[in-house]
């Protein structure tokens, strides 16, 4: 196999985190699972900071300086996001409390307001559950039919179906890249198939906004739903982009302050995008840290990103089957530019508690679990998985770490 | 700071490689009843046989888990057989006592007042006391206990 070349050394970068300076258990902290969270550099910290020491103060509604001072970083924060994911229009950047969020608010008010009883939803078997339970909600309630995408024995999305699975569907829902297997799926592909059948097209971009370059008009989506922590910004901030047409006609999400023009006794009327689906005082200091996140992942460069974790990914699925041979075994497709930084494995039979225990004993982070993929853990006969996963700030000294701490696992539980 | 060894004591090992009452009886006679931890998906299927006068008779167990719940519910068939439902339930507290202190903690309770432990020998399973310092453990070490509750609880009834 051909090395690739990689642009960023995450040795370096690793400096940029402060997180990743901290030991734990008196050894130099080894963080393998920013498929969960990532960590966060010090600008970021610093942008977040400073909007409560400086400018700290209610948005909107102010005409005070720090006031507007806000209102603007926080409305730059949003144009930067517009553009980080080519969207045409400030207007079609909804900011959420997270990806969750995200998805079940075209669930609920894009669903409710669109579908009706028989309609037909297709999801895939590598779901999260995020986007799996909103349309259960919905399933319960209006009584919405649920049709899956089945996967081939490598973890990719089998396609051969497709068409007859669209046949007279209203919505097409699936994840850009599984947060279990790391398979990265062909999104013009689903999009595209979904519009020939009539259907709105929904992805989950957790696992792929924050890997690699995203442009929506080049997905095709109607909507994308993502996460500012799993791409080096803060917790309780997420994105919904959706195209202003469905936005425009879609009834709002919850009902308060900032997301009204007027209200009256007998009624209200919405404000205009994007406003209309961020009804309350929005997350300011996480919508600033998103901000800057998105403008040091751009210093970073988006291409660079994948191009180190292919890089990365190479060098992982070789450096464990060299090592462990026939003793591990990870999920998902073998070549590194079909899938992401994600690797669930199993190891020596162990339970993946067990495994993750020992781990964490040589400062190794990785998660242990269904992953929020309940659906999928059943489809590969499986409980639970060990999940490694890699960013930015990674280097092959993380994956030799993570080699030689299986290594004592494997020899702690079979002496 | 807790350590590995406090966790996985020789003991625990022992059971987790050799599995004591591994296996499955025939119902009926024996009762089965089937336990869940939804956090990591460990299963477990326990085959209980309860004789006349109320004791276990046999006992077996299947599923599948982490090293913490294989070896509690091996330590436990092993405490349990030939012993009555009451002596089961003395038990049953006694080691829900050594697990439970640090979950109290975890809740918030002001002070960690030890539950009212009946005074039983708890032998081997005591090398599971270790595991309370591992606060998202607790859950799979008491597994099995729950099952068999449950089983003593329905093929009583
Ligand atoms: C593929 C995928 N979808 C959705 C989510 C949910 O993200 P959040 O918990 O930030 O809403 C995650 C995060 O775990 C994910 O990996």
């Amino acid at each position: 196999m051909a090395v690739s070349t990689d642009p960023i050394d995450g040795t370096r970068l690793k400096e940029q985190f402060p997180l990743l300076s901290r030991e734990v258990h008196g050894k130099p902290i080894v963080y393998l699972d920013s498929a969960a969270t990532s960590q966060k550099p010090l600008s970021v910290l610093n942008a977040m900071d400073d909007y409560y020491r400086t400018i700290n103060s209610n948005v909107h509604r102010g005409v005070y300086m720090i006031a507007e001072e806000a209102t603007n970083r926080m409305e730059i924060a949003r144009a930067l996001v517009r553009d980080f994911i080519g969207a045409r229009s400030s207007s079609e950047i909804i900011f959420t409390k997270n990806a969750t969020e995200a998805l079940n608010m075209v669930a609920q008010s894009w669903g409710r307001a669109n579908l009706s009883a028989g309609d037909v939803v297709v999801l895939s078997h590598m779901e999260h559950h995020a986007n799996i339970v909103p349309w259960h909600m919905l399933a319960a309630e209006i009584g919405i039919q649920l049709r899956w995408i089945p996967l081939d024995t490598e973890g990719r999305l089998d396609l051969t179906e497709l068409d007859t699975l669209l046949d007279g569907a209203k919505v097409l829902s699936v994840t850009a890249m599984s947060n279990v297997l790391g398979t990265m799926n062909p999104v013009r592909t689903l999009t595209d198939a979904a519009r020939k059948a009539g259907a709105i097209s929904m992805i989950d971009g957790c696992q792929s906004v924050p890997h690699g370059t995203t442009n929506v008009q080049e997905l095709g989506a109607d909507f994308l739903a993502f996460s500012g922590h799993k791409m080096c910004g803060p917790t309780g901030i997420g994105v919904l982009y959706g195209r202003e047409d469905l936005l425009e006609a879609m009834p709002p999400f919850l009902g308060g302050g900032e997301m009204i023009r007027d209200v009256r006794l007998d009624g209200f009327t919405t404000n205009d995008l994007p406003w209309k689906f961020e009804a309350g005082t929005p997350a300011i200091a996480e919508i600033i840290g998103l901000g800057a996140a998105v403008e040091w992942l751009n210093g970073v460069g988006m291409d660079n990103i994948r191009a180190h974790e292919v890089s990365l990914t190479e060098y992982t699925i070789s450096t464990l089957h060299q090592r462990f041979g026939d003793r591990i075994n990870i999920h998902g497709p073998t070549s590194a530019l079909e899938r992401g930084g994600v690797f669930s494995f199993d190891f020596d039979g162990l339970h993946p508690h067990d495994i993750s225990q020992v781990l964490d004993q040589h400062a190794v982070c990785v998660r242990a679990g269904h992953h929020c993929a309940k659906p999928l853990m059943k489809l590969l006969g499986i409980g639970a998985t060990a999940r490694a996963s890699v960013y930015v700030y990674n280097d092959t000294a993380d994956i030799d770490a993570l080699a030689d701490a299986l290594d004592a696992t494997g020899a702690f539980f079979t002496l | 700071m807790p350590g590995l060894e406090d966790l996985y004591r020789e003991i625990i090992l022992d059971h987790y490689r050799n599995p004591r009452n591994r296996g499955e009886l025939e119902t009926p006679p024996a009762h089965r009843v089937e336990g869940f931890n939804p956090l990591c998906g460990d299963e477990i299927v326990l085959y209980l046989d309860l004789d006349a006068d109320g004791r276990v008779a046999d006992i077996r167990i299947s599923g599948q888990g982490c090293s913490i719940s294989q070896s509690s519910a091996s330590m436990m068939s092993a405490a349990v057989k030939g012993k009555t439902v009451a002596e089961i339930d003395d038990l049953t507290r006694a080691f829900k006592a050594m697990m439970s202190i640090h979950e109290n903690s975890l809740e918030g309770a002001e002070t960690t007042e030890p539950i009212d432990a009946p005074d039983v020998k708890l032998g081997d399973l005591e090398a599971l006391r270790g595991v309370v310092k591992f606060p998202v453990r607790i859950k799979c070490a008491t597994l099995a206990w729950n099952t068999l509750a449950q089983g003593i609880e329905e093929s009583s009834a």
